[in-house]
């Protein structure tokens, strides 16, 4: 079954009219298994006035669904262990007869590697103007690189606030087998770091853990 | 000296041993080379970052550079094999089902391709729902020699099964779920497929194909023009690696090194099969098969022209590529035995005399020989 061919979609070998539609009439496929960061993509895609975003978390859903959603672009994780597989739907669909990994001329190389630092990857059927395509790939990018970034903050603020905690068993100890004032536990801890060239939560972790030993 | 720093990619599995051996056994360091080695999750991921030169090289299949020279890959960066990543590995592995099946159809029971192929023949011949059986990849040896195997054995594979992609970590609680028949995977696959219970190997690569490579060492064109000194003393050091992991006395240490988390995760026992080639089957039944993975002995590391020759005839063969005096050359191209001798001729060991060499009747399982020289005509055998 072969899908509807809209205007615009062409092969390589005919005239390029396609600059005469607007971006929003572009179809747009974000495949992702993880749905916060599908969501923030497909956000920003639409605050860009694209309108056919489809967003798919499981890889035996585009093979359901590919035909129907006949994507322009497709834009992946490259974590995604099915890319392989994915991949080959693509080829096999009529839809996306032969994608093209985002841009195939060398001069895009820095774009490409910029994409694949990010970890995204795109497909885009042929003859789709590179101009079109390159302000959604940029948009893609720019998401998964801020996503990255909000993981990483929030994984840094865990590991503070359990820092901060595994401190406080520490001065809480000292406070109480040694009688110091909670300044002077503080301090003790800092002095011992700084002995040692280690940093005050590795001393506090090894207080805790001998602490525990000791324990009845 | 300083290091050369090399960053090179590979996928879990059994062939990616001799990057991890060079890295681990010292082999690469005693090069001058700085051996950095990163996993990675698919085969589209290892040709992308080796295109955007992430990856200076990496472990690939067989076909992939081929693929990558017939500007079959979304990415057409030009990609050269200077060296093969050992012979054998990769099996056929069929569920329990399908298996009883085969032996109602007298199936004998051992790993034998003929017989076997035969069988399945029967099975299919009996109509009900289309066996499905997974690949890796569209341009892999797990691809080429599945449909070589059914097509010799009277199976259309276009016509008479399916055949689907799927990563391998997902193939033995597919074929446990009933969603596939069978799959064919290097190791340690079809023995994580065997553990499970779920499957048993039919017939392995070695018998279908005697002495044929999977994995190559895939590098860019450009990268391995402007590094040669780097790549040629990669070439020794993964030269060296295959001699270690050729000593048997080796394999318990191999298999507990290319075990480890940050490179296979699996136990040592279960790659141990596949390396020592003492494969369980089935449950409980067990085969010597002592050239299931060769990573030394008959040349094993060389880039034989004539294996890329047959790959090319094979994608010809499923409609991959028109064959063209032009495709062929760039077929053969891909393979470069040149960059191979000048690397390891320090070691003085006895090297091919030739590039090409005729694959014997007695190499493929049916008996079909494979002149490099004849591709015309094999070409022409192969659509009669």
């Amino acid at each position: 079954m072969a899908p509807t061919r809209r205007p615009g979609l062409r092969g390589s070998g005919e005239p390029d009219n396609s600059g005469a539609m607007t971006s929003e009439d572009l179809s747009i496929l974000i495949v992702d298994e993880d749905r916060v960061r599908a969501t923030i993509i497909e956000d920003g895609l639409r605050e860009a006035g694209h309108q056919r975003v489809t967003v798919i978390n499981s890889t035996q859903e585009v093979a359901r669904r590919i035909v129907e959603i006949a994507p322009d672009v497709v834009v992946i994780d490259l974590e995604n262990p099915d890319r392989d597989r994915l991949e080959h739907f693509f080829t096999l669909s009529k839809a996306l007869q032969r994608p093209v990994a985002m841009f195939v001329d060398r001069s895009d190389a820095s774009a490409i590697g910029a994409a694949i630092e990010a970890g995204v990857s795109a497909y885009v059927v042929d003859g789709l103007r590179k101009d079109r395509v390159k302000s959604i790939l940029d948009m893609a990018v720019l998401r998964f690189n801020a996503y990255s970034r909000l993981q990483r903050e929030l994984d840094e603020a865990r590991t503070a606030l359990e820092d901060r905690k595994l401190i406080d068993r520490a001065k809480a100890i000292l406070i109480k087998q040694r009688q110091l004032s909670e300044a002077d536990a503080y301090n003790l801890l800092r002095k011992t770091a700084m002995n040692q060239n280690r940093r005050i939560v590795d001393i506090a972790q090894s207080l805790v853990t001998a602490a525990g030993l000791l324990e009845p | 000296m300083t290091d050369l720093r090399i960053t090179a990619g590979f996928l879990p599995l059994l062939d990616s041993l001799l990057l991890v051996i060079a890295r681990e056994k010292g082999l690469a360091a005693a090069q001058g080379i700085d051996l950095a080695l990163v996993r990675e999750t698919s085969w589209a991921n290892i040709r992308d970052r080796v295109a955007v030169g992430h990856f200076d090289l990496a472990h690939m299949l067989g076909p992939m550079p081929i693929a990558a020279n017939l500007g079959l890959s979304p990415i057409a960066v030009p990609i050269v094999a200077p060296m093969t990543l050992g012979l054998g590995g990769n099996a056929i592995t069929v569920s329990t089902g399908l298996w009883r099946r085969m032996l109602d159809a007298g199936a004998p029971g051992n790993i034998d391709p003929g017989p076997a192929g035969a069988a399945l023949r029967a099975v299919v011949a009996t109509g009900g729902p289309r066996l499905r059986f997974a690949v890796t990849h569209p341009h892999s040896g797990h691809n080429y020699e599945l449909r070589y195997w059914l097509a010799a054995s009277g199976i259309a594979p276009d016509r008479d099964v399916d055949i689907a992609i799927l990563p391998p970590p997902l193939m033995a609680d597919a074929l446990a779920a009933g969603t596939v028949d069978g799959y064919c995977v290097g190791e340690p696959w079809n023995s994580v497929g065997v553990a499970s219970g779920a499957g048993r190997i039919v017939t392995v690569k070695a018998r279908i194909w005697a002495n044929s490579p999977d994995k190559v060492l895939g590098a860019g064109e450009r990268w391995s023009a402007q590094n040669p000194e780097a790549l040629a003393a990669l070439l020794r050091a993964l030269y060296a690696a295959s001699l270690w992991c050729s000593d048997p006395a080796n394999h318990a240490e191999a298999a507990a090194i290319l075990g480890a988390p940050a490179y296979l995760d699996r136990s040592s026992e279960l790659l141990l099969r596949g390396l020592s080639g003492r494969l369980e089957l089935i449950r409980g039944e067990s085969a010597r098969i002592p050239d299931f993975f060769v990573p030394q002995a008959q040349s094993a590391t060389f880039p034989w022209v004539t294996h890329a020759l047959w790959y090319y005839s094979q994608m010809v063969r499923w409609g991959d590529v028109p064959h063209t005096t032009d495709n062929a050359r760039r077929a053969a191209n891909s393979y470069r035995p040149d960059l191979y001798r000048s690397a390891i001729a320090p070691f003085g060991a006895a090297l091919p005399i030739g590039d090409r060499k005729i694959l014997e009747t007695g190499t493929f399982f049916d008996g079909v020989p494979f002149d490099p020289d004849q591709l015309d005509a094999y070409l022409a055998a192969q659509r009669a």
